[in-house]
């Protein structure tokens, strides 16, 4: 570190606050879904962690309750490879 | 009547026994009869906290056993006359306590105190379940940290979910105790500030107490820091977090950082 980076810290609570605040949507949303949305958002995350690398919020699924049926919707988001190792985005 | 608290927090080493201590003590020095009970079962720590340790003969799940007499395994506190304490049990395991058994004696501990604060255990499961139970209003104590943050917010949801309460449709009253706080350090935004944990927890404020030396002194000693050292900052705060639970409209003053000669030089505002 030099003289240089110490006077440039940044200040570390924004970062905390901000971190929270999407942390804690993403618990809040989960926490009200029934066990069998939360089973299968983990294990589908699970599989597709094999071959991709994603983050928990690229995988949502939710569930509909309706009278006669329910619908499952399952949304994953998978980066592309370049932005996913970090890469320039070509253009 | 009495008003049944718990203190509870999710994360552990936040402060939940200290606090249980200090609000406890400061709200029996008003002449209030209270009931500090320890739901820690197997790792009691109350009754170390308050100095009472030599003196436990009975304890929670004896009373809900059947075991003892409520009477019998209350200890009076030797300071405050109106101040007692229910120790949790050391040797016996966590699934020694029941709903049932726990209900009956929170039952009986309405009857005869102004306020019963049930000191939580760490984490989610049982014990931390049951210390909430039959709560009317909550204490969470927040350091503002992340971890601890993100606890609470675990916390409240089982607040307003797994309570009596809750399960009758009736609103839990809900507080945020901050404790450790450090007024330079959020001044120079290195840790969250109130205003962030309020905001993110969307509750309302009891209390900010300082990071202060004098928590620690207390606690060798076995003595509540409202009682062991009433004019220290944290004490102070605690007196004023008891007052505003007894619904007196106390104004919450920020704890104060005074900039030094440094800090003025090199020191970062907060954002």
């Amino acid at each position: 570190m030099t003289l240089f980076d110490f006077f440039k810290r940044r200040d570390s609570a924004p970062v905390a606050r901000e971190r929270l605040q999407v942390l804690l949507a993403y618990e809040r949303n989960n926490r009200n879904q029934p066990d069998l949305v939360a089973v299968l958002r983990a294990e589908i995350m699970a599989v597709i962690i094999k071959h991709v690398q994603i983050e928990q919020d690229d995988v949502r699924v939710s569930m509909d309750r309706g009278d006669t049926m329910s619908t499952l919707e399952i949304d994953i988001h998978i980066p592309n490879a370049g932005a996913a190792t970090g890469a320039a985005p070509a253009f | 009547m009495a008003k049944v608290l718990v203190v509870t927090s999710g994360k552990g080493g936040v402060g939940k026994t200290t606090s249980t201590a200090a609000l406890g003590a400061a709200l029996a020095q008003t002449g209030k009869r209270v009931a500090v009970i320890d739901f820690d079962v197997g790792l009691r720590n109350l009754d170390l906290v308050m100095g009472a340790e030599r003196r436990v003969v009975f304890d929670l799940i004896n009373v809900t056993q059947g075991v003892a007499k409520l009477s019998q395994a209350l200890i009076r506190d030797k300071r405050v006359d109106t101040l007692f304490l229910l120790p949790a049990s050391q040797t016996r395991d966590k699934d020694a306590l029941t709903e049932e058994g726990v209900a009956r004696v929170i039952e009986e501990l309405r009857e005869k105190f102004d306020y019963v604060l049930c000191d939580s255990p760490a984490g989610i499961e049982r014990g931390a379940q049951l210390a909430m139970r039959f709560a009317d209003e909550a204490v969470i104590v927040t350091n503002p940290e992340v971890s601890s943050v993100r606890d609470s917010d675990r916390i409240i949801g089982l607040l307003d979910s797994r309570t009596l309460r809750a399960e009758h449709g009736q609103n839990i009253t809900k507080y945020i105790l901050v404790t450790r706080y450090d007024a330079a350090r959020a001044a120079r935004g290195e840790m969250l500030n109130i205003d962030d944990v309020l905001d993110i927890l969307s509750t309302p404020l009891l209390g900010i107490i300082p990071e202060s030396e004098g928590v620690l002194r207390a606690s060798n000693v076995g003595s509540p820091v409202t009682l062991n050292e009433p004019t220290n900052a944290a004490a102070r705060a605690y007196i004023d977090a008891a007052r505003r639970l007894e619904g007196e409209d106390v104004p919450i003053v920020l704890p104060v950082h005074r900039r030094g000669l440094l800090d003025r030089m090199f020191g970062r505002r907060a954002a």
